[in-house]
């Protein structure tokens, strides 16, 4: 079976800084991939690259599909969906109107029955309904803009950090539905500074460290390398905290 | 001064009052929408109202032509940046809407010109073409530019406004026009006289404003311009593309700017370069509104218009000058109540 999404020796530069280095990295259908590193290490910057927001050296396919000559709206139009580390919100306008504006490529019909599906994920976005998205708290925000790009009937969501700055009761409830999207056909390539969360429901993990992916394989054996134990998880060898 | 005459100066400042909200309610949608500061509004003001003018005295307006040009220009645009991944639709579509479009416009224009038209198909056809027009300059000045700064954007604005108007000198002449009234006929309340040229005015106002609201808060396509204005980058994530956006507030732009041209030139007799003072005292009002607030933009261009209308009776040689200095104290408000802005990062 072919991966759905397929990046191959991927480099992103900020003028003259590579930020990305060599990157290759495979999702595939129904799986939820996490992308593990320290704060700093280039995975927001791929993730932007991969949806056209930064250029990209290297050749990024999408369910078989070259994307060099796409813009982000044609692939959100394929089937790739990105919920922002800024999350990006209309934050003057209420949760119905983010929500109906997520479902902007796809059939009103279709569209109706999405926003009920996505009340059923998450059902305190249908208690805010009526209220400006600026006015929610930060989980709830981040909920919406979950929504919203579920919106876009996606097969691969991209998440950036979507736990940066929750409360861990809310952030439980996010992992939980990340691996509920996985169920219902939804593909996640999921950023994380939260390695050990992401770790625990990923399938496949890879680990970035200043540009490069320095470790990849499946997610149970990464969790449980040392290095990765030691650096990203707080532990260390001898199972001594690290704080 | 006595009370009739305080009425009648108010009357007219409403009148022109409108006119500017309308013009600044545009302004600020253009440039929520894509940044533009739209500096050619006022030449849609004057391309639109001699146009009319020019169709209603049976002369062919050189707008036509103009906007066949610029279709030709959009499309070979369209052609050029799609080169690498030409496909038919792609071509058919950019053909229709740039090219056979204004040709047939054209070519309607051409018939209608030499038999002096009813009045309907005057505003029709005008109002058509000055659409027509801003659509495609959007796609060949503005388009190609949309990520750049504010400063930038601002400087195509000004090239684009001294082009229009330099063609506004060569297809309409240095004599000013005036055209046929929309509504004939006037009636009086008390010591004012409504004519209906005035009461079309405070109509197409208030429809025009009562439309915006209702398709900005209603429909899809007008949430997902308000979604662009909030949040560009949130809008691509969600599929809506920006350039959209941009073609329709440039389209509604042109539209509110030709319809105000044609409801003053029966009232005052425009040339060729009236529309920049005029599209400039919608912008004194947009100003104040901020550049984002529609509700206080229109408000602003009732007291631009009211203040211009006394400034007239008292001072007419100075009414431009007190006008404009409505902005000062604003923007010294402004000023102090906005923490340092910090130069664009694009």
């Amino acid at each position: 079976m072919s991966a759905l999404l397929s990046v191959t020796d991927a480099h992103v530069a900020y003028g003259k800084v590579e930020a990305v280095r060599s990157v290759s990295l495979e999702v595939g259908a129904n799986q939820i991939v996490t992308i593990v590193g320290a704060n700093g290490a280039g995975k927001t910057t791929l993730l932007s690259a991969i949806m056209g927001i930064l250029p990209l050296k290297g050749r990024v396919a999408f369910a078989g599909q070259d994307l060099a000559r796409l813009d982000i709206e044609d692939r959100v139009a394929m089937g790739l969906g990105l919920v922002p580390e800024h999350r990006e919100l209309f934050v003057t306008m209420n949760v119905e109107d983010n929500l109906e504006l997520g479902a902007f490529r796809i059939e009103r019909s279709r569209a109706k029955s999405s926003i009920e599906r996505v009340y059923a994920l998450f059902p305190r976005l249908k208690e805010r309904r009526k209220q400006l998205a600026g006015t929610l708290s930060g989980g709830e925000q981040q909920m919406l803009a979950m929504g919203r790009a579920l919106m876009g009937e996606p097969k691969l969501l991209m998440l950036d950090e979507p736990s940066l700055g929750l409360a861990p009761i809310i952030v439980a409830d996010i992992f939980r539905i990340i691996t509920e999207l996985r169920a219902s056909g939804v593909s996640v390539l999921l950023v994380e500074q939260n390695a050990q969360a992401a770790l625990k429901i990923a399938d496949q993990a890879y680990v970035m460290e200043l540009g490069e992916f320095v470790l990849s394989g499946k997610a149970s054996d990464i969790a449980a390398n040392e290095r990765v134990a030691a650096s990203y998880l707080g532990f260390q060898h001898e199972g001594a905290s690290v704080l | 001064m006595n009370t009739t005459i305080m009425l009648f100066l108010v009357q007219d400042g409403i009148t022109n009052g409108a006119i500017y909200a309308l013009l600044g309610l545009a302004l600020v949608l253009v440039f929520a929408v894509t940044r533009v500061i739209l500096i050619p509004q006022g030449e849609f003001v004057t391309y639109g109202a001699l146009t009319y003018a020019s169709l209603a005295a049976g002369q062919m307006p050189g707008t036509a032509k103009l906007a066949l040009a610029l279709g030709i220009g959009a499309f070979a645009f369209d052609l050029f940046v799609a080169r690498k991944a030409l496909h038919g639709r792609l071509v058919v579509r950019s053909f229709i809407t740039n090219i056979v479009l204004p040709a047939i416009v054209l070519a309607l224009t051409i018939y209608f010109a030499a038999q002096k038209p009813p009045v309907a198909v005057c505003i029709a056809l005008s109002l058509v073409i000055v659409a027509m027009i801003g659509l495609y300059l959007y796609r060949i000045a503005f388009q190609p530019l949309a990520h750049t700064s504010v400063l930038v954007l601002l400087i195509a604005s000004v090239g684009v406004h001294l082009a229009l108007q330099g063609l506004g000198l060569l297809f309409f002449g240095a004599e000013g026009q005036r055209g046929p009234a929309v509504l004939s006929g006037a009636f009086t309340a008390g010591a004012l006289r409504f004519t209906g040229q005035s009461i079309t005015v405070y109509a197409i106002t208030i429809a025009f404003i009562v439309g915006l609201w209702l398709f900005f808060g209603l429909t899809l396509y007008g949430k997902a311009l308000r979604a662009t204005a909030v949040n560009r980058l949130g809008a691509r994530l969600a599929g809506i593309r920006t350039t959209l956006s941009g073609q329709i507030a440039f389209l509604l732009a042109s539209v509110i700017g030709a319809l105000s041209g044609i409801m003053i030139v029966p009232i005052t007799t425009l040339y060729y370069d009236s529309g920049f003072l005029i599209g400039l005292k919608g912008f004194v009002a947009a100003i104040i509104g901020g550049l984002v607030s529609y509700p206080l933009t229109a408000v602003a261009a009732l007291v631009v218009g009211i203040v211009e209308a006394f400034s007239s009776f008292y001072a007419s040689n100075y009414k431009e000058v007190i006008v404009f200095m409505l902005l000062i104290p604003v923007l010294l408000l402004r000023s102090l109540a906005a923490p340092a802005v910090e130069e664009e990062k694009d």
